[in-house]
Order: C-alpha cells, then sequence, then structure tokens
C-alpha cells in the first residue's frame, strides 16, 4: 500500500521542509500607498484630510517665519510693511536685539560670563551622562548631580553668604558664640555653632537609634548623621566663602536662565522626592503611610498657581521675622514639591506592575528590605514608566512659565517685558515673539521626549534579543 | 558526604537539624491552612512533599524561609529559630536557597547578573569571586555559554536551571523548591529534574514540592502527603507508594499514577 491510498485523515510526514525566507513584502510605491493610505473609503478620506491640513498649515507657516521674514535692522523701522515695501512676516531683528535680555534676564552685563559657565558647564556634564557608551557614569553622575549645583549656585549668586547662625543660633542661644568675629571672612559664631549643633545631633541620633533598635546600632546612626552634616557642611562652606565674586541677587535672574534653573531644579528633585513618597505610600508603617498620602493628596489637589502665590505672598507673614527666604528659590521648591507628588502617582503605578514573585525572589536570596527596592524592584519599575516620567517632566518644563505670575521673569516673562520696548513695536513683533518662545520650549520638550523614547528602546533591547 | 566542593564547605560547621516545626499552625484570615504540623528535617535529607491541590504544600515550604509567617508554634531553620526579628528573617533566608513554580528570575539582569547580585550585596563578596562562583554553579547546571543573556531570551528549562544556580550561589544549606517543573513544557521537565538529581547526589538538604513520583522514588527519603492543611501521611518513598496506608494517600496516588 503506498502513501496516496491511506485514508486522508492519516498522515506520515516523508520529507523534513528546509526553512525558506519570507516572502517579499508588498514593495513599491504604489503598492505601499494602497495599503497604507487608500486601503478603505474612511482611509482616503482620512489620507485627503490629512493632506489637506498640510497644505492649510505648513506654507503660511513657511511664507511668515522664513519667506516673508524680515532678517536684519536695528530697530522698528525694518519690520514696518509701510517702510519696508512689502508684506512683513516674522520680525526677527527684534528677537537679536532682545537676545540676552532672553537668556540672562537684568542679569548684570559684565557678570553674564558665570552664567555662560553654568551653561557650559552643565552641558559639559550632562551629554556624557546622557550617552550610554561614555565611561566613568559613577564619577559623571556625582558631578553632575553633586558637585554641579554647588558650583552653579556659587557662581550664579556670587556665594559669600555671610552666614551668622546656624541651629542653636536660632534656638535662642546666640549669646554661646562671639558675634561678630570673622576668619578669612567666615562667621566665627556660624562655623562653631554649625560644629557644636552637629555633634548634638549625631549625639541625639545615637541615642534615638539605641533606643529604638537596639544597643548596636548607636555607631551607625551617629555616623549617618555626621556624614551628612559633613556634605551640609561642605556645601554650606562653598556658599559662605568669600570668591571674590560680586553678588547677584535673583531678582535681576530672568529669561531663560530663570526657566533652566526652575526646570533642572524641578526634575532632579522631583523623581528622587517622588520616588521616596511612592514608597512611603506603599509602605506597611501606618504614620510614613499616611503622611506621604496627605502630602501627595494635598499638592496634587493645590494648582501651582496657588502654590506659587501662598509660597510668595503668604509664606513670609508664617516665617519669624529674622528668617528671609529668597523669592526665586521660594518658587523653585514649591515647583519641585509639585512635581514630586505627581511623580510619585507615576512611581507607583510602575511599582504595582511588579508581581509578587519578584519581590519574593528578592526576599527568598536574602535580600532585606531596601536592597530588594533598590536593585529589583525600582529598576523594573521606572523603566515601566519612563513614559510616564517624561511626560511630567515636560509637563514641569512647560509649567514653570507660571512663575511669571508672581513676578519672575522666566523666558516667556522676559519675553513679554520685551514686547513693551517701543523701539520694536510693530504688527509682528508678537507672532515673533511667541514663535521664538515656542520653538525654544519646544526645542528642550522634544529632546526629552526623543531621549526617553531612545532610552526605552535601548533598555527593551537589552531584554528581548 | 558531599561531592561539589562549594557545597562540602557550605555544610561544613552546620547543625545537624535542618529544619524543625512544631505544632505550627497557620490561618489566612479564617482560613486554616496549616493544622498543627510537626515535622523535622535532618542534614542531607531530601524530602518530598505532594498533596492534592490546596492541601498547603507551599505554604508549608514558604513558612521555612518566612516568606509566610506562621502564628502558632515554632519553627527552627538551621538552628535559628524564626520569630519577627528581622536579622534573624535574613539569616535563615541566606542559608536557605528556593526556586518558585515560575523561576522568579530577575529580567533587568542577565544571567550572570542574577546569580551575582545576592553574593555581591548580602555577603559582600567581591565581584570577580561573585563571577567564579556564579559560573561554577552555571557549569554546574550546564548553561554557561547563556551568562551574558536576559533571563526573556531562555527556555523555561533554562531559566529554572538559571533558578537553581541563582540559589546555589548564596551557598545556601538547605534547598527548597516548589514544584519546580510544574509550569515546563515535558520536554524541559527531565533536564531540570536532572539538576535536582546531581544536587541530591552532592548531598544538599532539599524539601521538594513536586508531582514527580519517578523523580521522587530515585532521591528522596522520605515522601510526605498533605491534606487539608496537615501530614497525612509519611514514609519512604518505596513504601509510600506501594503500601500506602491512609484512604486519601491511595484516593490520590490511584488518580496521579493512573
Ligand atoms: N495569600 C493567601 N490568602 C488567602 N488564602 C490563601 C493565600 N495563599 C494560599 N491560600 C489558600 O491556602 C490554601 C493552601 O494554599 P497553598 O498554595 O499552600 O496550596 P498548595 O498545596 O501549594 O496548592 P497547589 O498545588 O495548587 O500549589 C489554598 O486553599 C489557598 O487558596
Ligand atoms: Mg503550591
Amino acid at each position: 500500500m503506498s502513501d496516496q491510498t491511506l485514508s486522508p485523515h492519516v498522515f506520515v510526514s516523508s520529507v523534513l521542509l528546509e526553512p525558506a525566507p519570507p516572502p517579499v513584502s508588498d514593495r513599491g510605491p504604489v503598492r505601499w500607498a494602497r495599503a497604507h493610505l487608500f486601503g478603505s473609503v474612511p482611509q482616503v478620506l482620512l489620507t485627503l484630510f490629512g493632506i489637506w491640513l498640510v497644505f492649510a498649515v505648513i506654507p503660511p507657516l513657511v511664507q511668515f517665519f522664513l519667506i516673508d521674514a524680515v532678517w536684519e535692522g536695528t530697530d522698528r523701522k525694518a519690520c514696518l510693511p509701510a517702510d519696508v515695501g512689502h508684506p512683513v512676516g516674522a520680525c526677527w531683528p527684534f528677537i537679536w536685539a532682545k537676545i540676552n535680555q532672553l537668556t540672562y534676564g537684568f542679569y548684570p552685563a559684565d557678570e553674564r560670563w558665570r552664567v555662560n559657565v553654568v551653561y557650559a558647564l552643565g552641558a559639559v556634564l550632562l551629554l556624557p551622562l546622557l550617552i550610554q557608551k561614555v565611561p566613568y557614569k559613577r564619577l559623571n553622575a556625582i558631578l553632575f548631580f553633586g558637585v554641579y549645583p554647588v558650583v552653579a549656585f556659587v557662581l550664579l549668586t556670587g556665594g559669600n553668604f555671610g552666614l551668622k547662625r546656624f541651629l542653636l543660633g536660632y534656638l535662642g542661644f546666640d549669646g554661646l558664640f562671639p558675634i561678630g568675629a570673622t576668619v578669612a571672612g567666615l562667621s566665627v559664631a556660624f562655623w562653631a555653632d554649625f560644629v557644636v549643633s552637629s555633634a548634638l545631633l549625631a549625639l541625639g541620633a545615637a541615642a534615638l537609634a539605641r533606643f529604638v533598635a537596639g544597643p548596636g546600632a548607636g555607631l551607625g546612626a551617629a555616623r549617618n548623621t555626621l556624614s551628612a552634616l559633613g556634605i551640609l557642611g561642605a556645601v554650606l562652606l562653598a556658599a559662605d566663602i568669600d570668591v571674590g565674586l560680586q553678588p547677584v541677587e535673583t531678582r535681576l535672574w530672568g529669561g531663560l536662565l530663570v526657566t533652566l534653573v526652575i526646570a533642572v531644579t524641578g526634575i532632579t528633585a522631583s523623581l528622587p522626592f517622588g520616588i521616596l513618597l511612592a514608597l512611603g505610600r506603599r509602605s506597611h508603617l501606618p504614620l510614613v503611610k499616611i503622611c506621604s498620602i496627605l502630602f501627595i493628596e494635598f499638592w496634587r489637589g493645590v494648582p501651582l498657581i496657588t502654590v506659587l502665590f501662598f509660597a510668595t505672598y503668604m509664606l513670609p507673614l508664617f516665617l519669624p521675622g529674622q528668617l528671609t527666604i529668597d523669592g526665586l528659590l521660594r518658587a523653585v521648591v514649591g515647583v519641585a514639591l509639585f512635581a514630586s507628588a505627581y511623580m510619585a502617582e507615576v512611581v507607583r503605578g510602575g511599582l504595582q506592575a511588579i508581581p509578587k514573585g519578584q519581590y519574593e525572589g528578592a526576599m527568598a536570596l536574602g535580600l532585606p528590605g531596601s536592597l530588594k527596592m533598590r536593585l529589583v524592584v525600582l529598576p523594573q519599575a521606572l523603566k515601566l514608566v519612563i513614559p510616564g516620567i517624561v511626560n511630567n517632566f515636560i509637563g514641569l518644563f512647560k509649567d514653570t512659565t507660571l512663575v511669571l505670575i508672581v513676578s519672575i521673569f522666566d523666558l516667556l516673562g522676559a519675553m513679554r517685558a520685551a514686547f513693551t520696548d517701543p523701539n520694536w513695536a510693530t504688527p509682528t513683533t508678537l507672532f515673533t515673539g511667541f514663535g521664538f518662545a515656542g520653538i525654544v520650549y519646544f526645542v528642550f520638550c522634544f529632546g526629552m521626549s526623543r531621549y526617553s523614547m531612545a532610552l526605552e528602546k535601548r533598555l527593551d533591547r537589552a531584554r528581548h534579543h | 558526604m558531599s561531592i561539589d566542593p562549594v557545597i562540602a564547605q557550605a555544610e561544613a560547621g552546620a547543625p545537624k537539624l535542618a529544619v524543625e516545626m512544631v505544632g505550627v499552625n497557620k490561618w489566612y484570615g479564617q482560613f486554616h491552612v496549616l493544622r498543627d504540623v510537626n515535622l523535622t528535617v535532618e542534614r542531607g535529607e531530601r524530602l518530598v512533599i505532594c498533596g492534592p491541590s490546596g492541601s498547603g504544600k507551599s505554604t508549608l515550604i514558604r513558612c521555612i524561609n518566612r516568606l509566610e509567617e506562621h502564628q502558632k508554634g515554632r519553627i527552627v531553620v538551621d538552628g535559628i529559630e524564626l520569630t519577627d526579628d528581622l536579622k534573624r528573617i535574613d539569616e535563615v533566608r541566606r542559608e536557605v536557597g528556593m526556586c518558585f513554580q515560575h523561576f522568579n528570575l530577575f529580567p533587568h539582569l542577565t544571567i550572570l547578573e542574577n546569580c551575582t547580585l545576592a553574593p555581591m550585596w548580602v555577603r559582600k563578596m567581591p565581584k570577580k569571586e561573585a563571577e567564579e562562583v556564579a559560573m561554577h554553579f552555571l557549569e554546574k547546571v550546564k548553561i554557561p555559554h547563556q551568562a551574558h543573556k536576559y533571563p526573556g531570551q531562555l527556555s523555561g528549562g533554562q531559566q529554572q536551571r538559571v533558578a537553581i544556580a541563582r540559589a546555589l550561589c548564596m551557598r545556601p544549606r538547605i534547598m527548597l523548591f516548589d514544584e519546580p517543573t510544574s509550569a515546563l513544557d515535558p520536554e524541559m521537565v527531565k533536564e531540570v529534574l536532572d539538576t535536582m538529581v546531581e544536587l541530591a547526589q552532592d548531598g544538599m538538604t532539599m524539601l521538594c514540592v513536586t508531582h514527580e513520583m519517578g523523580f521522587a522514588r530515585q532521591v528522596a527519603n522520605r515522601v510526605i502527603f498533605m491534606d487539608a492543611g496537615q501530614i497525612i501521611e509519611m514514609n519512604e518513598p518505596n513504601a509510600f507508594f506501594s503500601n500506602p496506608q491512609h484512604e486519601r494517600t491511595k484516593l490520590f496516588l490511584s488518580q496521579i499514577l493512573h
């Protein structure tokens, strides 16, 4: 009996099929267009609508910003159609004329090099951190997140804060220290206060740890407290020392400088705070949990404008008289806390997506709670929510424009101030200005977006192929 | 006595009793999962635990490394009694390795990193040494060449063997297995069982929840049958399979052995 005579329900394969290449998919522009643009009636309509939209939007924009635009000139006359003799689009000389104001605000002209150094240093430290192939990531991160903020702070403000009292001083023990005495421009009273306060704090922490966690914990707690205070001391010393720079009040800062200061601080602070809050919200300790929930819900429930208003106009009323906090600092802190609350919820979403098995796998290996979170759970959770995190970053970047409400002149604020210059009052100044600001914001936000997409792709590649 | 030098080294100086459970009770809310469980496991013993679904097998062995908390009774593991003391729990977990039904490898780390993570962070082993130990055990489970891949790129059987290697890298004195082969395709079951048999031959103290009766016959010193949260019957494998005493054991064996 041959194979053919077997019943059609019985089959024995006689050849092993070799792997064949996949079929050549429909290539060629016509077939591609048929498949992707004109496959069905709704698709045809959508395609036509899309084409119409492109033709309706792009040419006028190009016409306005490029073809009809004026590129050179020294005042409004260059941009008045009557004087030029043809319709005028964007008035770019206006931007050139105001570019300093837009980048530095009212930062004194002679001191602008300091802002430039901060910009350049930031770029030099940030770029290698973002590019995966560059080595020394650890050192780079310490420099960018640890050293750079202090350097930038001292450069921008001028340092030499003339600190007068630390904790004990504010608690009313002024008399203990020699007021007024200085060594190398540093107040003896402050630094004596700092040393004594630190010692007391370390002792207190050690006692508390002994009381809570047993006698073994005291030394560790004291050491941790001292190292934290040591870092604080180094930062304060950097801010206190007279480096010979002229002080520049933050009232004079403006434009892109302020936008970047607020956005970068908010972004770098909101992620770690958000993670801590998210962990706190999932904590088993009731007090930690309740505090986290209250914090998150409070900041999410209040509009940013209210926060800024409160920080600027109400907070001073509550603070003791001798304590004044810089206006920009208040806005920065407000923005950072506000962003942290949002970030916390994004991170919590990621934490919830991590299966129980991952926790158990880590626990079964003997990883204590903190390491379990840091090494196993958080890396996976954060990777999952990169789109949400970057979404928050972008939102935060654009929300910085709200500081205008409390008379801080960010890029948009500086732009609006520039509009009032009668030398540049032309029919298209406003459009040019807003167009330019839009481009600047777009470049930053689009950059973040693209980087996050590349990052996601890289992390994904690591996992699946 | 151990054949594998690394395992033998871990064993030296360990207390004679590996696990001691006395009157252990556990409840999930109102539900009484473990009912007065008494069990001692000696060093080097290999126990197989079987029983119908929901009988509390997983709960029992998860109590041994405190992935579940018991509410009554005493559990002493490797000479350390399990209490609320977090330090002791971590100590016990360091000495007790565990393999799960779904492997629970860390998908964001390579195979090698999965294996070196705990030795480096918990045992404070230098990276180089941890990698050497990891490669030793990856060779033992026969997947050294996959060391730089990610778990998602491996087959189920390979992943489970990595999970075994990962646990062994901590040089545990006791290994727990919770149905290590029941999420695997049949053709991968054998490679994992072979690894476990080899581990048993090295003298590792093992507690396995499994329904692989061939494995039980081959390596177990004792087989335990659980039902409704209690130990119903316990015997050495030959007697257990050929001559079960309790009605429920007979019924269960007739169902799984056909
Ligand atoms: N976290 C929990 N909360 C409430 N009940 C639970 C929980 N975990 C398990 N149970 C219940 O406890 C009982 C025992 O569960 P356990 O997982 O130990 O069974 P098992 O013998 O391992 O079963 P299987 O063979 O299906 O894995 C089951 O009835 C289960 O529904
Ligand atoms: Mg189970």
